[in-house]
């Protein structure tokens, strides 16, 4: 419970440093940003941006792991967990190719381009979809579970292929692709200030742990139906 | 009795065995190869109509071609394991081969229907479509060797999954898409340095590629294989 | 050790519903198991784990008194005549026996497939495709296909489906001779459909 509560403070703080603290030429208080050329308020979907597309990433590995678990163990709650961090994979990968298009629009003028990065998450957003055609076309839960584990264990070991790919493929318009010119945007590891980094990680671990509190509602949830169904 | 033979040898044999019977079946039947020549042709008619006469450039034909190659697959390779579901010879199988001996078998089945695919598109292509010129013959040649390798690869794999499952034909591609983009990438890639006439050198990088994802997804589905089929 | 087949505690379900439960059952060399229970009591299921085409959700199938075996010679230990398992029918009656050889690991031997087709009354049509025969003679190419390679387990579902009273006579010579030589089970609706057994699993009371 008090968990719960805490976390709601941390992201409500988190939310309100993104969007509230100013964004100022010359900072000269620990809560001002400063503007980068070219950025300025855009800047701010950067704490919203990444952590979802991370997200999106840890989710999947999390429903592999799971799945690989449920080919051991054959423990139906490995899969249930494992279609839940699907799930809400799916729901922030949404988000972050959203959240990018958006991004792309005011930044470079369109919402799609077929940059790397914008390429990478519209490739995890077919595997998603691909996950849960598969596991709605399987009746037989057993089997359902297997086929689904299995699929996303092969497009996991795919998937690292894109990163040796892309780059000789396309330069990115991304911050931190190849072909960025300096001064394009902020690398975040090099070039977002100590207070802006500060928001940011805190945003990336608010993220991570409100994802880890809907994975284990989901999980229960869906334990509940599970237990439901076997007595009906 | 018979004598006993070593068991890698009966392994042998019955991975053949699984592989000439697809093939002898194949030959009397005439499905998928029928549907695949058809398949091929028509895309290959539809391309030239909407190009009416004008060509398109060499990166735009460049991808086209492995366009219709994966469709191309996506309408035959799956029937290997389909056919064992609807027929319910499964089972059959099951009770006497070994799953890893059913899966090089049935592999090296769409290894050859896929070869089989590649070169009638490549060849239809290059005899119809106008601009399709490739300057770099070895890129080429090299290009669809492991191309089609890795297409038959990752389609077997993938074609086990979904005879499991309902909705077969729509399926297929769905699931495939994802797990064949990389391979689809690199491809489309090398064909154009072919087309450009770029030294085999260049291409390097991409063979890289290529012969890892094949490397890869042969040894991950050997391990995998055994939890799809079996019940 | 003389040859054993048993069950320890074995269970299937499917979605959640209990097809059966703690099934402890065993049959040794020279005796018969009768596998019996309603249409749907899940005698197809437990000749399925049986034969180890279907993995049971609880407990475990053992067989003893064999040594080790490689994994071909374990699923030649069974043979199985079902109505749900498939012949190759494009194949003819020769070629689908040469052809479940070769996926045994095996070389398969054209003159003792045709006396083993002699036997079971199919050698005249040992050439044509299999598609093209009657329900008895496709039922008495699975009992050839099902001896070809001398199991020491042989498991028969429904073992008169589709049979003349000619075909029912071959089936107890063969029977008969199985309890000889190694174990037979019959899953059955119709008690009569064998002479004697000495081992029983009821299917009825264990859903």
């Amino acid at each position: 419970m008090i968990l719960r509560v805490l976390l709601g403070i941390l992201l409500t703080l988190v939310i309100v440093a993104a969007l509230g603290l100013p964004i100022v030429q010359q900072p000269q208080h620990w809560y001002e940003f400063p503007s980068i050329p070219g950025l300025e308020e855009k800047a701010r979907i950067i704490f919203f941006h990444v952590p979802t597309a991370w997200l999106s990433v840890v989710a999947f590995l999390t429903s592999m792991v799971f799945g690989i678990r449920y080919l051991r163990r054959k423990d139906p709650e490995d899969d249930l967990t494992s279609a839940s961090a699907a799930g809400l994979g799916l729901l922030f990968c949404v988000l972050a190719t959203v959240t990018g298009a958006v991004w792309a629009k005011f930044n470079w003028g369109s919402f799609w381009n077929w940059d790397p990065r914008e390429t990478s998450i519209f490739v995890l957003l077919l595997i998603y979809g691909a996950y849960f055609s598969l596991r709605s076309a399987v009746e037989v839960e057993e089997k359902r579970a297997t086929l689904s584990s299995v699929y996303s264990i092969l497009a996991a070991v795919t998937v690292p292929f894109f990163i040796f790919i892309m780059p000789r493929i396309m330069t990115g318009l991304h911050p931190g692709a190849a072909g960025d010119p300096d001064g394009a945007g902020p690398v975040i590891e090099f070039k977002m200030s100590p207070n802006m980094r500060v928001v940011f990680f805190s945003s990336l671990i608010s993220f991570t742990l409100l994802f880890i509190w809907l994975l284990s509602l989901r999980v229960r949830t869906a334990r509940l139906e599970y237990h439901l169904q076997s007595k009906g | 009795m018979s004598a006993r033979e070593s068991v890698a040898a009966r392994w042998i044999r019955a991975a053949l065995a699984v592989f000439l019977k697809d093939w002898r079946s194949e030959l009397r039947t005439r499905y998928a190869m029928s549907a695949l020549v058809m398949f091929v042709v028509t895309t290959i008619s539809i391309i030239l109509f909407s190009l009416g006469g004008e060509g398109a450039s060499p990166e735009v034909l460049a991808g086209m071609l492995w366009v219709v190659i994966f469709f191309a697959a996506m309408s035959g390779l799956s029937r290997t394991f389909v056919m064992e579901e609807e027929r319910g010879t499964g089972m059959t199988l099951q009770l006497m081969t070994p799953s890893g001996a059913v899966f090089a078998g049935k592999l090296l089945f769409n290894l050859a229907l896929g070869a089989g695919l590649t070169l009638l598109t490549v060849v239809l292509y290059a005899l119809f479509i106008n601009g399709f010129v490739v300057r770099t013959l070895s890129i080429f040649l090299v290009t669809i060797a492991l191309g089609s390798i890795g297409l038959a690869a990752a389609s077997t794999i993938i074609a086990a999954i979904i005879a499991r499952a309902n909705t077969k034909g729509t399926l297929y591609p769905v699931l495939s898409f994802p797990i064949l983009l990389p391979l689809l990438m690199t491809v489309i890639n090398a064909t154009r340095l072919a087309a450009d006439g770029a030294p085999f050198s260049e291409a390097a990088g991409e063979f890289q590629v290529l012969i890892s994802y094949i490397v890869v997804v042969i040894t991950v589905s050997t391990m995998l294989f055994d939890y799809i089929w079996k019940d | 050790m003389a040859l054993q087949l048993s069950t320890h505690k074995l269970g299937k379900s499917f979605n959640r519903r209990i097809v059966f439960r703690d099934v402890d059952a065993h049959v040794g060399e020279g005796e018969t198991l009768m596998i019996a229970g309603r249409n749907g009591a899940g005698k197809s299921t437990l000749v399925k784990i049986l034969c180890g085409v279907l993995s049971p959700s609880q407990g475990r199938v053992v067989v003893e008194g064999t040594g080790k075996l490689n994994e071909f010679d374990r699923k030649g230990l069974f043979g199985l005549v079902a109505p749900y398992l498939q012949v190759y029918d494009e194949f003819s009656a020769m070629e689908n026996l040469m052809l479940a050889a070769s996926l045994r690991g095996e070389r398969g031997d054209r003159s003792v497939y045709a006396g083993l087709l002699t036997r079971v009354v199919l050698e005249p049509n040992r050439a044509d495709p299999v598609h093209g025969f009657s329900s008895g003679m496709k039922q008495r190419l699975k009992y050839a296909l099902a001896l070809a390679h001398h199991p020491r387990i042989l498991i028969l579902d429904e073992p008169m489906a589709n049979l003349d009273a000619d075909g029912m006579a071959i089936v107890r010579t063969i029977m008969r001779e199985q309890r000889s030589r190694g174990i037979l089970v019959v899953a059955t609706n119709d008690p009569a459909d064998i002479d004697a057994h000495e081992q029983k699993v009821n299917l009825n009371e264990r859903s």
